[in-house]
């Protein structure tokens, strides 16, 4: 076996995740000297909760990626959960309860999209851009287009009510999901799927299956998120979510290290890649930058990241043959 | 008939894909130890064949039997329970993946009463069975996308010969190899002959290479079966000739 020695550039260039917390420790250092209160508890709640919610979507998108798949309708998925949360109590049911039918309903909907997109064959570009519209429509239709408040009760302070509620579900989940995707079969048949197809259709891996499994995973951990968000926020609002937090999930995951060609990817790298955009917006708020720059910024930062990773990778490989 | 039981007998096979006529029914059998090769054009329908002997593709029609009992194969891992390992023309191997974790996809090992994998004894089963082989591959760790095309057809081989098959496929397992790689190949293939419990159905074309390693040849040409013989009663010009009449009846 030839080991590489774990010197910093050798550890940099083989692992994606490296070089993305090394920019996240440059980012946090650089915000702690420019703003006094960076490293406050009240900053601390806010940063975590910031990027919580497309933590946890990024973990979803992640395994899709991977699988040669996206889901572009999981922000939709994010602000429905928590109205089917809410009708399941009007209905009579117990907040718990209320809890695991918006759950079962998120991961039905992923199943829907996840059928539709293997079984007519339509990339899930597709699939799912249409499904953002029509689940965003089921949303503004049942609630109204109005606002409600979430109810009281210890169900929701676990969620969502204590100030670390949220990252702390997020930050577990994520890790669980990293054992999955590294350490079980469904982790390496998703890699397999992603990777060859073909050639893992010829090993006898049952293809569709894997995709519409995480499918159903991503619209899940978009339900639980957007029932964590409302929790926390104490109100159920039908705007909530939507495209901007499917985005900075996917971008978390690229930025971290996830390939967008399929057969790659790393769940620690999006966690740190979310943690990443969540600083970097923060830091952005108590510099005083205003929200359309911070747009500016976040989206070149993006650009450029994926760009680099595209480069990156294909000069990683001709470097070590 | 005698009354043999065949390790794998298929009887009439056709496959149509929508409008292609792929296989016009086609009839082989395999004695166990025996080694059938098949030869013939780009196109003839020979990968379609071994993709349905190994479970890969249901036929159009036709039979196949195993060990003399009728069997319809519901897919790879069917086949496999049967004792049926193919490798395929494209490798089926995964470029992202370790080594290791190619010679175990859809096999994997894991930690007993857990359904967590064991890396650690797939990585040393794995090693034991390339060095068993001969095969010279940096580091098991290595992603398959990081080697050369004889050492990832090497890494397919190996998978499929360590899996214990009764009847193993290989479909152009000599294509990317070089030939002191091809050689050690070949000898791979006479040692699992001399143990005799192992069938194969080789795809090569190489006429000399094949007849020279196995008990028999079949040419397969436009999807249908044109030559069949024992090895040592067939000649390199006796195939020749059947390409030329064939290609002469095409150009008609
Ligand atoms: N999945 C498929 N769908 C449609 N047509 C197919 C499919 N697989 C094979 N074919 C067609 O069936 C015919 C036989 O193909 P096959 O791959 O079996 O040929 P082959 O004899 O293995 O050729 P080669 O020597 O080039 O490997 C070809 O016309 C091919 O286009
Ligand atoms: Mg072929």
């Amino acid at each position: 076996m030839n080991k590489t020695k774990a010197t910093l550039p050798t550890l940099l260039l083989r692992k994606p995740e490296a070089s993305i917390l090394l920019a996240g420790i440059v980012l946090v250092i650089v915000f702690q000297i420019l703003t006094p209160n960076f490293f406050t508890d009240a900053n601390l709640q806010t940063v975590s909760q910031f990027f919580a919610p497309w933590t946890l979507i990024a973990c979803g998108e992640i395994m899709l990626l991977i699988a040669g798949e996206v889901d572009l309708s999981v922000g939709q998925v994010f602000a429905l959960a928590p109205f089917i949360m809410h009708f399941a109590m009007l209905a009579g049911l117990p907040v718990i309860l209320g809890v695991i039918v918006a759950l079962l309903v998120s991961a039905l909907l992923g199943l829907f999209i996840g059928v539709i997109t293997v079984r007519f064959g339509v990339p899930s570009f597709i699939t799912t851009l249409g499904a953002m519209l029509l689940f965003n429509g089921l949303t503004l239709t049942i609630s109204g287009g109005f606002p409600i408040d979430t109810p009281a009760g210890a169900t929701g302070f676990v969620l969502g009510g204590w100030d670390y509620s949220e990252i702390l579900w997020a930050v577990v989940i994520a890790l669980g999901m990293h054992v999955m995707l590294r350490h079980t079969r469904w982790g390496l048949h998703t890699v397999a799927v992603g990777g060859n197809p073909t050639g893992a259709a010829e090993a006898g891996i049952h293809i569709r299956r894997i995709k519409i499994g995480n499918f159903m995973l991503c619209s899940l951990l978009g339900g639980f998120a957007g029932i964590l968000n409302a929790f926390h926020v104490t109100s159920i609002d039908p705007n909530a979510g939507g495209a901007n937090v499917m985005f900075l999930a996917i971008a978390s995951a690229v930025i971290g290290g996830t390939s967008l060609m399929g057969g790659s990817g790393t769940i620690l790298g999006g966690l740190i890649g979310a943690a990443v955009l969540g600083i970097l917006q923060d830091g952005f708020t108590l510099l005083g930058i205003n929200a359309f720059t911070f747009d500016i910024i976040t989206g070149a930062a993006i650009l450029i990241t994926m760009i680099s990773n595209v480069q990156f990778a294909a000069w990683r490989r001709r470097s070590r043959t | 008939m005698s009354d043999t039981t065949y390790a794998l007998e298929a009887r009439n096979i056709t496959k149509r894909f929508g409008r292609v006529q792929a296989l016009h029914g086609i009839s082989l059998n395999l004695k166990p130890g025996e080694m059938l090769g098949i030869l013939g054009d780009n196109g003839a329908g020979k990968s379609t064949l071994m993709k349905i002997l190994s479970g890969f593709h249901a036929p159009s029609s036709g039979e196949l039997l195993v060990n003399g009992q009728q069997v319809a194969f519901e897919s790879v891992d069917h086949a496999r329970s049967h004792g049926i390992e193919c490798v395929y023309q494209d490798l089926a191997l995964v470029n992202t993946l370790s080594v290791y974790h190619n010679m175990f996809l859809n096999r994997e090992l894991r930690k007993p009463g857990t359904p967590f994998l064991d890396h650690k004894a797939m990585r040393e089963r794995a090693a034991a069975a390339l060095a068993d082989i001969g095969v010279n591959v940096p580091s098991v760790d290595e992603e398959v996308g990081m080697l050369s095309g004889g050492q990832r057809q090497a890494i397919a081989i190996a998978r499929a010969v360590s899996s214990n098959a009764r009847v193993l496929l290989l479909d152009e397992p000599l294509a990317a190899m070089g030939a002191r790689e091809a050689g050690m190949i070949i000898a791979l293939i006479e040692r699992l002959k001399a143990r005799g419990d192992v069938s194969l159905i080789m795809i090569a074309h190489n006429y000399a290479q094949t007849l020279d390693v196995a008990d028999k040849v079949m040419m397969v040409q436009r999807g249908t079966c044109t030559f069949e013989g024992r090895s040592a009663e067939t000649s390199v010009m006796e195939l020749l000739d059947i390409v030329k009449r064939e290609y002469r009846a095409a150009a008609q």
